[in-house]
């Protein structure tokens, strides 16, 4: 039967040729597929270099890392050009962190900080059990344990006034609380506006595009130093909760236009569906509408969560120091003035930026990918 | 309508301003801090230093009237204040005095009380030691880099019209700017406040390859000021800038005070309070120099110690010397 011309085995597979395996292989197929495509990526290179190479050399190599004084960090003294200088961020430190809380109170907000990484963390990783338990402490019983812990006042803890916080600690409560408070906010605010009832709408609509209409700023401003004329003496209540009150409204704003957005897009399908169901307009909305709509809109949530991260800069021109304040304060001592101490705390700063806003925006990314299983194909 | 709501709203605001305005002495004490507005952070006259507090010029004011008070410098709240936003707070009572390096003009003395002048400044220019040029009067031709916005550029169009010179403004938006242009060669000459050179100059590398020139050509004169309406609280405030002032006069610092208070100079024992109830009658204790010396210092002591010659800033007392040695700080005298 069998044809002598036929073989009676298959050839050994050979080695594929060097070029299309391993790093040559993804070299030539993603960096040099083309001339064109060769001359970009060598283009690029040339960049990035040019970019990087002077930040780590100014960063790393010609730092000064050690010091008590602005001699230190001259070129004068050192007798080499002078980089980054690192003692004036090391002297400075606990008031980049803490502002000027007490020095022997700071553990307090450590300990805040702790707490809030400790419940967070299980929050975010979704194979952690207890969800519901966990999303009620974080979210429900420890910014109450927050105020208590760092404003004091209660347990024989010493008051600490709020005019003495300052740098990354007001940068991460003003976010904080903005975030949390926007949310809700936001999320009533959308529903408003969609309401079928004229007087909910147009107070809906009203508030949303004030908000929307006046600068940050100026809200600030307001808050601060304009609301005390209107209110009565005793009135007069706390200067950062002033602020926050009109950051977590100002937020909100913003926040219900981005969820009436997410609500737009739901076809009128599941409304309909939903009210087949049986279900009221509270359960068609949590169990339905909501979870859909939020969902499609994570992108443009995470991206007003960053922009309030960042905004939280302007509370300077109320007198109140975040992280950008106390440094333009730190910048303001003789002891430290040198010709690279603005660049150093620059560098500094932008790097925890950076370092804040990208953890962000990654686990932003994850959530969505996550969660949009129906679109995946 | 509208218009009557906004007159009634100014009116409520005005009377319960007033209501808090009538009496801040007696606020300050009550609450036991005085609230001070200063700048957010101004080389030797009010940074933060390396501890966190509140250091320079304009800061050791605000500690003179906490001690002439509570005989406690520490027991002072500062409030730190931009340049376009520092009259506000004043003005809604969350300051009781302002000591941020304002000039005293007519226009807002109009609205505030300027209690005196702490620090005597004016326009002056910096330039490269190589230009050889040893005063202001040979810049014809020069290009000079100035902050825009600011009086800066009108006296300088101003003092080169007059002295029939040519000139080349480079203006930029921040004072650091404007001192980078400066450092990278963009202009010949620097020009803001001669006290400010003095911290700008901090920041050049090689800062020893610069000078600043003798010529000043403006009046900036300097001083804390306090709400209207108050005639006690200004007079208290004006007296402590007095006091400092009588005490550097009359040779009381804070390592002679001991001494001093045995002394038998009738004008010392007046003003240390041995003789005499000066101090009650401004609304303070007996004793109230003698808290503020030895806290605080004398005038001469403080300027030595923020921006003087032996401070990093190292600038000469030059019109801030006392009339007694060819400058005009001069107070008029406890009796």
């Amino acid at each position: 039967m069998s044809a002598a011309f036929v073989r009676q085995q298959l050839i050994d597979p050979k080695t594929p040729p060097l070029l299309s395996v391993g790093i040559p292989a993804w070299l030539r197929e993603k960096l040099f597929s083309s001339i064109f495509n060769a001359v970009v990526t060598l283009l690029s290179v040339v960049v990035l270099v040019a970019l990087i190479w002077p930040a780590v050399k100014f960063m790393l190599i010609d730092a000064v890392w050690q010091g008590t004084s602005r001699t230190d960090c001259l070129a004068e003294t050192v007798g080499r050009p002078v980089g980054a200088c690192w003692p004036f961020i090391a002297a400075k430190f606990g008031q980049f962190m803490y502002g000027f809380y007490p020095g022997d109170q700071v553990w307090r907000v450590n300990l805040t900080y702790a707490i809030g990484v400790a419940l967070l963390v299980p929050l975010m990783i979704p194979r952690v059990p207890y969800k519901g338990v966990n999303a009620l402490l974080f979210f429900g019983v420890f910014p109450f344990f927050a105020f208590f812990l760092l404003v004091g006042d209660v347990f024989s803890l010493p008051h600490v006034e709020t005019r003495m916080w300052g740098g990354l600690l007001i940068t991460l409560v003003i976010s904080f609380v903005g975030v949390i408070g926007s949310l809700p906010i936001g999320i009533v605010l959308a529903l408003g506006r969609r309401s079928s009832l004229p007087l909910v709408r147009w107070f809906c609509i009203l508030f949303i595009e004030i908000w929307r209409g006046v600068p940050l700023i100026t809200v600030l401003f307001f808050a601060t130093y304009m609301l005390p004329f209107f209110l009565p003496e005793n009135w007069a209540f706390d200067p950062l909760a002033r602020v926050l009150l009109g950051v977590v409204l100002f937020a909100g704003a913003y926040m219900a236009e981005v969820v009436r957005g997410g609500l737009q897009a739901i076809p009128r399908g599941q409304y309909e569906a939903a009210m087949a169901l049986g279900l009221g307009y509270w359960r068609m909305m949590t169990f339905v509408i909501l979870p859909q709509a939020l969902k499609l809109v994570i992108p443009s949530m995470v991206n007003s969560f960053i922009a309030l991260f960042k905004d939280t800069t302007l509370v300077l021109v109320v007198a109140i120091f975040d992280l950008l304040g106390q440094l333009r304060a730190a910048f303001a001592d003789p002891n430290w003035a040198t010709p690279v101490t603005l660049l150093t705390g620059f560098a500094f700063a932008g790097l925890i930026y950076f370092a804040i806003s990208f953890a962000i925006s990654r686990y932003a990314l994850y959530v969505e990918r996550r969660l949009s299983t129906d679109l995946v194909r | 309508m509208k218009r009557v709501i906004g007159v009634v709203s100014l009116a409520v605001a005005a009377g319960l301003s007033g209501l808090a305005e009538a009496q801040v002495l007696k606020s300050v004490r009550d609450r036991g801090a005085l609230h001070c507005g200063v700048s957010q952070g101004l080389p030797g006259f009010s940074n933060p230093d390396d501890k966190g507090n509140w250091t320079g010029f304009d800061v050791d004011f605000c500690r003179a009237i906490a001690a002439a008070i509570f005989n406690d410098p520490t027991k002072v709240k500062f409030t730190p204040l931009s340049a376009g936003d520092r009259f506000e707070p004043l003005r809604s009572g969350q300051i009781d005095v302002l000591s941020r390096n304002t000039t005293w003009t007519s226009s807002r003395d109009a609205l505030f009380n300027f209690v005196g002048v702490t620090y005597y400044d004016g326009q002056g220019f910096m330039v490269r030691k190589a230009l050889k040029v040893n005063s202001a009067l040979e810049l014809n031709g020069a290009s000079v880099c100035a902050q825009t916005g600011t009086t800066t550029e009108l006296n300088l169009a101003d003092y080169f019209r007059a002295n029939n010179m040519k000139y080349e403004v480079v203006a930029f938006g921040t004072a650091d700017e404007t001192i980078k242009a400066y450092e990278s060669g963009r202009c010949d000459a620097f020009t803001t406040d001669v006290s400010q050179l003095f911290a700008e100059k901090l920041k050049l590398s090689n800062a020893s390859d610069h000078v600043i020139l003798p010529e000043v050509i403006s009046k900036e004169p300097l001083g804390p000021l306090v709400r209207h309406g108050d005639d006690q609280w200004f007079d208290l405030v004006k007296w402590v800038h007095f006091a400092m002032l009588n005490a550097e006069e009359l040779g009381v610092s804070s390592k002679t005070l001991d001494e001093a208070l045995k002394a038998k100079q009738p004008e010392i024992r007046r003003m240390l309070g041995l003789e005499g109830s000066h101090g009650e009658q401004l609304g303070m204790t007996r004793d109230w120099v003698v808290r503020i010396v030895r806290h605080v210092g004398n005038y001469g002591e403080v300027f030595e110690r923020n921006v003087g010659t032996s401070s990093k800033l190292g600038i000469s007392r030059g019109l801030n010397r006392l009339w007694t040695k060819g400058g005009i700080q001069y107070a008029p005298p406890i009796r």
